[in-house]
């Protein structure tokens, strides 16, 4: 579903992915974990279109289609998804005519009729409940006022309603307590199948005990520099990245 | 010959055009106005208070006083095009300054209650006219006395002691006129005696492609314990000149509530002033302008806190594209005797162009020890990273840039209290921009 190949990309002219190579198909759910400053961010950037982020080397193919040549709506509406570190609040603008918009662009896009209010009102109901979220937030505006786990939680609302094949979960565990993790979790869950894929960027494992990675890769100073199963994930989180980097070291000695 | 002899000259044709009305208490005060414009000048951008606002394009041309230009005719199915509708008012038509009875409706009011214009006030109610009528004005430019000298009419909304007005007033202001260019004058008068209530909307519109000039002074008194909303919304032509002082004086405990908002004019001037003269008063001027084009807004705020345990309350906004230019001072004194004074103030201004400019400036002189001020400002332009935000979920970015704009403008708009006519101005915002509605 999504190659990357030899990924090179600038932010504010220095240089912060070096070299990224990566495969994920259909159906899998890949891990990239590191320490901060890492380059996650910046992978989940670059994959999404942010143009803050200059790619200067590489290729990256999803279904085939060269995705950098594409904006960032076109992404979305190709169906890529990005659940923001932190999603940003838009005062005045109703969750409903938010999402209603970016579903009928997606539609749209795909040569598919819009849907009706009404069908869209039942459908948002539907997932709303699937993640226990108080059917009031969907009048509400776009995050004003939400928790940071509301927020969390809205990303996923969103996800399941544009049901997108590609999702990049960039951070999502960060500054939730366990029961909104969980609940995050289960909506990646309850999403998942065989026509998905999913990248999950995290700093600690402890997502990962509830959205249970095929692969895990460690990203360090800006390339993979080791990929296992998720075995290894559990490997960091006893004994911490250090040992890695200076094997990585020792290599490049 | 230079605008202000043009005027003068003027004064003595839209004289004899007056006929009885030449006598009146009303005609002194013009006949007094135009001998003092005789004696100052427009101002330039040398004075402080006009510094980022040149008028010269104002007043280098003569505009003939509506009174002795063509009249126009506007039908009933045309007023329907430029009213706020769905909700019930009572409406007041005025067609260059002219009161027009028979495209207005007031519908049932309380015992001794005037809604309706001035020329007929100044008759039914003579007294309460004399006692009002230029009474509280500030700070009184060439503007203002140009206003007086040829305003004939305008609205007159007189509520009683104890009386409360349930619908708001919409008085619709058509300007413009295809044959030339014109001045208009309304001349606005509101009275809110203690105890009552009232919510108007002036709703000046443009509808004729010459230039005009529209010069308009609004006075609102507002007595002990009455609440007072007044909406201004100004869409006059993009070619057009507005220039419009609005005077409130607040008694004790009295509320006055006043939106600005916006849209139309090449050179629109804004002079906002209350006066709160009486304990347990609060004021709240709200202001939202969305400009593009060359056009060019200077909001002037003036909050004068004369006694103690008052509250002030300013939001300002300005969305600014293209070449506009945007201004707002915003002034507030807080006197000696006015202790415990709270006045805050904000002004927030984006940019969608690198050609639109904004000058901003607070201006407090505080002259009690113990008392509660703040102001701030800020510009800047629509957040990348949000818009990159709603690009990510599929939204074209047009559209994007459109949610940010609400989103921008949302904390004036919520505070406009008639739903319907929030949605209508929301609508308005993007027509005015030419941007898409979201």
């Amino acid at each position: 579903m999504l190659v990357i190949k030899n990924l090179k990309a600038n932010v504010e002219g220095k240089e912060i992915l070096k070299g990224i190579n990566l495969e994920i198909n259909a159906g899998e759910i890949h891990a990239i974990m590191g320490p901060n400053g890492s380059g996650k961010s910046t992978l989940a950037n670059v994959l999404t279109g942010n143009e803050n982020y200059e790619v200067t080397e590489g290729e990256v193919l999803f279904e085939g289609k060269n995705l950098l040549e594409m904006d960032p709506e076109t992404r979305a509406r190709e169906g890529m998804f990005l659940a923001f570190q932190y999603p940003i609040e838009i005062p005045g603008v109703s969750n409903a005519t938010f999402l209603k918009t970016a579903l009928n662009e997606i539609r749209k896009y795909k040569g598919q009729e819009e849907v009706t209010p009404k069908e869209f009102l039942s459908l948002i109901k539907e997932k709303a409940n699937l993640l226990g979220m108080d059917e009031a937030m969907i009048s509400r505006y776009v995050n004003v006022g939400f928790s940071g786990g509301e927020k969390k939680r809205n990303e996923i609302l969103q996800m399941l309603m544009l049901e997108p094949k590609f999702v990049l979960l960039d951070e999502t565990d960060s500054g939730l307590d366990i029961d909104a993790l969980k609940i995050v979790a289960n909506g990646v869950n309850i999403y998942k199948n065989p026509d998905t894929a999913f990248l999950v960027v995290t700093h600690y494992q402890r997502l990962l005990n509830y959205i249970v990675p095929d692969f895990v890769h460690v990203l360090y100073k800006g390339r993979i520099i080791k990929s296992g199963t998720k075995e290894l994930a559990l490997e960091l989180e006893e004994k911490g990245y250090d040992w890695l980097i200076k094997e990585e070291e020792m290599e490049n000695v | 010959m230079n605008s202000k002899s043009f005027y003068i000259e003027k004064f003595v044709d839209f004289e004899k055009q007056l006929n009885g009305d030449s006598k009146t208490f009303f005609h002194n005060l013009r006949k007094e106005s135009i001998k003092k414009l005789n004696e100052v000048d427009f101002p330039t951008t040398k004075n402080e208070e006009w510094k980022f606002t040149d008028v010269t394009p104002i007043i280098e041309r003569n505009f003939i006083p509506s009174n002795l230009s063509t009249k126009i005719e506007i039908s009933k199915n045309e007023i329907d095009n430029y009213i706020f509708s769905g909700f019930d008012f009572h409406l007041l038509v005025f067609v260059n300054g002219n009161f027009v009875e028979g495209l207005s409706k007031i519908n049932e009011l309380p015992k001794n209650v005037f809604v309706g214009n001035l020329k007929t006030f100044q008759k039914e109610k003579e007294n309460l006219f004399k006692d009002n009528i230029n009474k509280f004005l500030v700070n009184e430019t060439a503007f203002n006395l140009l206003n007086t000298s040829f305003a004939v009419d305008g609205f007159a909304i007189y509520v009683p002691k104890n009386v409360v007005i349930e619908k708001p007033i919409q008085v619709l202001f058509i300007n413009g006129s295809e044959k030339e260019n014109i001045l208009v004058s309304p001349r606005n008068l509101l009275i809110a005696e203690e105890n009552s209530q009232v919510s108007v909307i002036s709703n000046y519109r443009g509808i004729k492609e010459e230039k005009y000039f529209s010069n308009i002074v609004s006075e609102i008194f507002i007595d002990k314990n009455a609440v007072v909303d007044y909406y201004k919304v100004q869409n006059e032509n993009d070619n057009s000149f507005h220039i419009e002082k609005i005077q409130a004086y607040q008694k004790e405990k009295s509320v006055f509530n006043q939106f600005n908002i916006t849209f139309g004019g090449e050179i629109v001037r804004n002079d906002i002033n209350t006066k709160l003269d009486g304990e347990n008063i609060e004021a709240h001027l709200y202001g939202l302008y969305m400009i593009n084009g060359n056009q060019h807004v200077d909001n002037h705020t003036f909050v004068d806190h004369a006694k103690p345990n008052c509250m002030s309350n300013e939001l300002y906004k300005g969305i600014l594209d293209e070449k506009s230019h945007g201004v707002f001072n915003g002034k507030i004194i807080v006197r000696q005797d006015a202790q415990k004074t709270n006045a805050y103030q904000q002004n927030k201004t984006i940019l969608l162009s690198k050609g639109a400019t904004i000058d901003t400036k607070p201006q407090l002189e505080i002259f009690a020890d113990d008392v509660k001020c703040s102001h701030g400002a800020t510009v800047g332009h629509l957040d990348e990273v949000s818009e990159f935000y709603i690009r990510s979920r599929g939204v074209p970015q047009e559209l994007a840039k459109s949610m940010l704009i609400r989103a921008f403008a949302n904390d004036v708009i919520e505070t406009i209290k008639i739903a319907e006519l929030k949605e209508q101005i929301n609508h308005l915002i993007f027509q005015h921009l030419h941007k898409i509605e979201i």
